[in-house]
């Protein structure tokens, strides 16, 4: 049983990913009833793993493609935060999603895709070895596109190229690297690092920069994150599901894993490198944010907030202490949570009010109440407002930053969060402080079906508790805390 | 003796099949179907005792070689023989729609099923011949059925396509059978093993082998000399371009690896694995970048081939001359055959979704495809994932022999060559997602242009491109199955 664990979670996914493609269009029931049963059935066994492996346990599948080239599925404390996040978001955003299409066309391709996308995070999350890694990677490359493309319009279409025109090349870098740095130390594996120190300094600064570089697409690293902001494009579902776990989750989580595990976070402050990349992610954090700061269109200006918000982990990582790297860590499932809300309400304002531009938003506030609170939290943890959940990972961060003697961070992360006021008050105060518009009085907004908006005050709900209760052993914090002392400290 | 019963079977069953379709031409089509089963049943069988009991040999009417026929296989016999069977037995299923429709020219109907069969007796032949003579006589044979093929539709640009490959192949065969020659005045003897045992380095031996490579690389459309392919595959109607792109080639290309590697791997210089290595490079810049401007989806495929066909010829610096010895050299030969069987797959699934393409649309021209997809999500989805194998992304055969090269690249300090691979890889990118940009995208106007197709018929390319894929994800059996045989045994692994 153990040892078919991972591989039975990754199931949990893929079967109803491979199912749903043959399903006829019109089996709406059938094709609702998998998805779900299967992001349920894969909730139960994450809680399941989150006990056995606080306890201590670690669960591995390994199976050989070519000889001596496996496929391993590894669960340590880790892979479990970031698939704890996809499995939870993963069930609430198939609610929304089902909420959201009705009785669209093409859903089985959909949810098939969707599904598939998850089944890849999944298997990102519990990748072993680099090449298991790179392989799951590339199936949520392949698996995001026709995602992204889905309306199948031109605008579509010129997202869903533009998206491939970073991820390929950018999965070359990557492969590179692997084979690279393979051909030396032979395969390597998450769990036992290979001494690299007897490599050549340079080749190994060059290794690691193509790492970044392979992976800071997905990540949304600058200036690798042009094809973020096109992406909005997608269906609000994608968007929600693509910013808060699947694609620049993986990429951010791939830079964590390759400091950590592969690296070692001594040997890349030693190469000169832990720096460098603090310096790239910060730049990242500011630009973002000013970006944002200019969008008129409310998903646009989400989009450039997720390109800011996401180099937090790699800075969280890049800083080299433990404290930062938990502040880190734990935003990788703050920024889910709290992005995902944002998600879900720009998709429902759009969706059922025609709301687009920021300047729609005059008055929502007394006509779609619930979506306007949520969003509202939402936007209060991403500024940091205490006790949201992004307070906690800005101060963590910051905390870590000073213990590490990197002070000029601290800046970073205030102007930041300046910046973040600065493009999120603006809408809190027209949503609940303007009057309503006059054009849209024509057609009355809606916030049903439930299906759209209990998503959006779950998650936002959870956002509020995460922070709340960051205390307690369980919550993200406590998780990563727990990651970093027992797996990371000497 | 089973297995020398299957070693016969192979080359006789489809024959055989050849003169029963010829004479009982009504149920010629029945007939190539099971002849093909039984053919990939043999198969199976060889490779199942190839791998229990190492390579299996046998002699026609009890004569050993020189004087009789010797039929050997080893795993890459094996595994080319299962995967060409395969692709005859999938290809033949979509040719009974194709062919056997009432309304379809009866003459293609009639010629089809016969050259086919005479196709798949001489690759099988190529694929167990240890004989530079019976080799010979095979890829003759290959030849001339591949050149009929071309011609089926009678259309006057298919009959010129037909007769620029006849030369180009007839010149081929003359390089080759000199260099054959020069070898027999040399040893006295054409056997692979007799040869084998007592190459020397000598000049004539150099000329010899050098002769036949040139004449291989004619046939097997290596860059500069691809320029007969394009017109030719994509001129044949798509059940014969299936066979033409995936296998013939690959044939030719067998017998390069045989020569090179088998018979005489001491006499592959630098300079030989250069060149090759080096053409092969180009074929891969040139091949894509051709493809990428076509407006036809059948010329962007045979492009692609030409394109493909140059990883091939990156085997001979990775694994071939100096590397020979060298630890990743059994892992960058594995992956140059991997790529062999997987292009083979994908190939010839992306050519039955053409041909299913042409039948639904009347076109190939890549514009009138727009929108295709909502008709035929089926074949689309198949196209694809070809596509995906033919891109080397994973999970796919084509990811496992791109990374076992790219490996050995890295492994050997080839930079060049690593370069090139993922370079092809990046412009197989480019003129792949074209095509299936434009399936995807909604028709212009609405209704539908598309003639519907039944689901049946689009399974044929769908399970060759799985092929594909399954050959990425259980490659395992099939790494360890092409070992048995090989001189250098690789144990090793990566």
């Amino acid at each position: 049983m153990t040892a078919a664990l991972p591989f039975l979670v990754l199931m949990t996914s893929l079967v109803p990913a491979l199912a749903t493609f043959w399903l006829p269009e019109n089996q709406a029931a059938t094709r609702n009833g998998l998805n779900l049963g299967g992001a349920i059935l894969k909730l139960v066994l994450v809680a399941y793993m989150l006990y056995a492996v606080g306890q201590g346990a670690v669960f591995e599948t390994r199976l050989e493609l070519a000889p001596g080239l496996f496929l391993l599925l590894r669960i340590d404390a880790l892979a479990l935060l970031f698939v704890t996040l996809s499995a939870f978001l993963w069930l609430l955003t198939t609610i929304y999603a089902i909420a959201y299409f009705g009785n669209g066309p093409n859903l089985s391709r959909f949810f098939g895709f969707f599904s598939l996308c998850v089944a890849a995070t999944t298997g990102i999350a519990f990748s072993g070895t680099l090449i298991t890694f790179f392989l799951f990677y590339e199936l949520l490359t392949l698996s995001t596109w026709p995602l992204v493309v889905h309306k199948q319009n031109e605008k579509s279409f010129a997202a869903g190229g533009s998206y491939l025109g970073f991820a390929l090349p950018a999965s070359a870098a990557l492969l590179v690297a692997i084979i690279w740095l393979e051909s030396v130390t032979g395969p390597i594996e998450f769990a036992a690092p290979r001494e690299l120190s007897g490599l050549d300094a340079f080749d190994l600064r060059l290794i690691l920069a193509l790492f970044v570089l392979g992976l800071g697409v997905k990540a949304a690293i600058v200036p690798l994150h042009g094809w973020l902001p096109a992406a909005m494009a997608a269906p609000a579902p994608v968007s929600a599901l693509l910013h808060a776990v699947a694609v620049v989750k993986a990429g951010a989580f791939g830079i964590v894993r390759i400091i950590y595990d592969v690296f070692g976070i001594d040997l890349v402050s030693q190469l000169g490198m832990a720096q460098p990349l603090a310096i790239l992610a910060s730049i990242t954090i500011l630009y973002g944010s000013l970006r944002a700061l200019q969008q008129d269109d409310i998903k646009r200006r989400l989009a450039f907030s997720t390109v800011s918000q996401v180099s937090y982990i790699v800075l969280g990582a890049a800083l080299a202490g433990p404290i930062a790297a938990i502040g880190g860590l734990a935003h990788l499932v703050h920024q889910g949570l709290m992005k995902i809300t944002l998600f879900f309400c720009a998709g429902i304002f759009a969706e059922r009010a025609g709301i687009e531009k920021i300047h729609h938003l005059d008055g929502v506030g007394a006509r779609m109440p619930w979506t306007a609170f949520c969003f509202s939290l939402g936007a209060m943890g991403m500024i940091g407002i205490p006790p949201m959940a992004g307070f906690v990972s800005k101060l963590y961060l910051g905390v870590g930053a000073l213990e590490t003697g990197a002070g000029w961070v601290v800046f970073v992360l205030a102007g930041s969060s300046l910046l973040n006021a600065a493009y999120f008050l603006p809408l809190l105060y027209r949503m609940w402080f303007l009057p309503a518009r006059e054009d849209l009085e024509t057609q009355p907004p809606s916030e049903r079906p439930l299906g759209l908006i209990v998503p959006a005050v779950v998650t936002a709900t959870a956002a509020l508790g995460v922070g709340l209760l960051a205390g307690a052993p369980i919550s993200p914090l406590g998780w990563a805390t727990l990651i970093i002392e027992r797996d990371y400290l000497p | 003796m089973p297995s020398s019963l299957a070693l016969t079977a192979i080359i006789g069953a489809p024959l055989l099949g050849f003169f029963m379709t010829i004479v009982w031409s009504r149920a010629a089509a029945v007939v190539a179907s099971l002849t093909s089963m039984v053919v990939l049943v043999a198969a199976v069988f060889l490779a199942v005792s190839v791998s229990a009991h190492g390579a299996v040999l046998t002699s026609l009417g009890g004569w050993d070689a020189p004087l009789g026929i010797e039929l050997a296989a080893d795993g890459l016999s094996v595994m080319f023989m299962i995967v060409s069977g395969a692709i005859v037995l999938v290809v033949g299923a979509y040719a009974q729609h194709e062919f056997v429709h009432p309304g379809t020219e009866t003459r293609s109907g009639f010629a089809f099923w016969p050259l086919m069969l005479v196709l798949l007796a001489a690759l099988n032949g190529i694929f167990v011949s240890r004989d530079f003579f019976n080799l010979y006589v095979c890829f003759e044979l290959l030849t001339l059925s591949a050149v009929a093929m071309v011609t089926l539709n009678g259309k006057t640009e298919s009959i010129t396509a037909a007769l620029r490959y006849l030369l180009f192949a007839l010149l081929g065969s003359i390089l080759y059978l000199l260099g054959a020659v020069l070898l027999y005045a040399q040893f006295g003897s054409l056997d692979m093993g007799v040869i084998g045992q007592s190459v020397s380095s000598s000049g004539a031996e150099i000329l010899a082998a050098g002769l036949m490579t040139a004449g291989l690389a004619l046939k097997t459309a290596l860059f500069p000399f691809h320029g007969w392919l394009p017109p030719a595959h994509s001129g044949a109607p798509p059940p014969a371009s299936a066979m033409l792109s995936s296998l013939v080639p690959k044939a030719s290309y067998f017998i390069t690896i045989r020569l090179w590697f088998d018979v005489m791997p001491e006499l592959a210089g630098n300079p030989l694995t250069l060149a090759l290595g080096g053409l092969g490079g180009a074929a891969i810049l040139y091949g894509s970048l051709q493809a990428i401007v076509q407006t036809r989806l059948k010329m962007v495929v045979a492009y692609s081939t030409v394109a493909q066909l140059g990883y091939l010829f990156i085997v001979f610096p990775l694994a071939g001359g100096d590397s020979a010895a060298q630890p990743w050299s059994a892992g960058a030969w594995t992956g140059g055959m991997l790529h062999a069987l997987s292009h083979a797959l994908a190939k010839s699934a992306m050519f039955l979704c053409a041909g299913l393409f042409i039948i639904s649309a009347r076109t190939d021209d890549l514009e009138a495809l727009r929108g295709i997809a909502q008709t035929m999500p089926m074949t689309a989805f198949a196209f694809t994932l070809a596509a995906i194998s033919l891109l080397g992304l994973p999970p796919s055969g084509g990811f496992i022999a791109k990374y076992l090269m790219l490996t050995s690249a890295f492994a050997s300090g080839g930079w060049i060559w690593a370069f090139l691979i993922l370079a092809g890889g990046l412009l197989a990118a480019l003129y792949l997602y074209r095509p299936v940009r434009i399936m995807l995208s909604l028709p212009k106007q609405p209704g539908q242009p598309f003639k519907p197709i039944s689901r049946w018929w689009q399974v044929a390319p769908l399970v060759l491109a799985l092929g594909a894929v399954f050959l990425g994800i259980g490659s395992n059996e099939p790494y360890a199955l092409l070992q048995i045989g090989r001189p250098v045994a690789a144990e090793t692994g990566l």
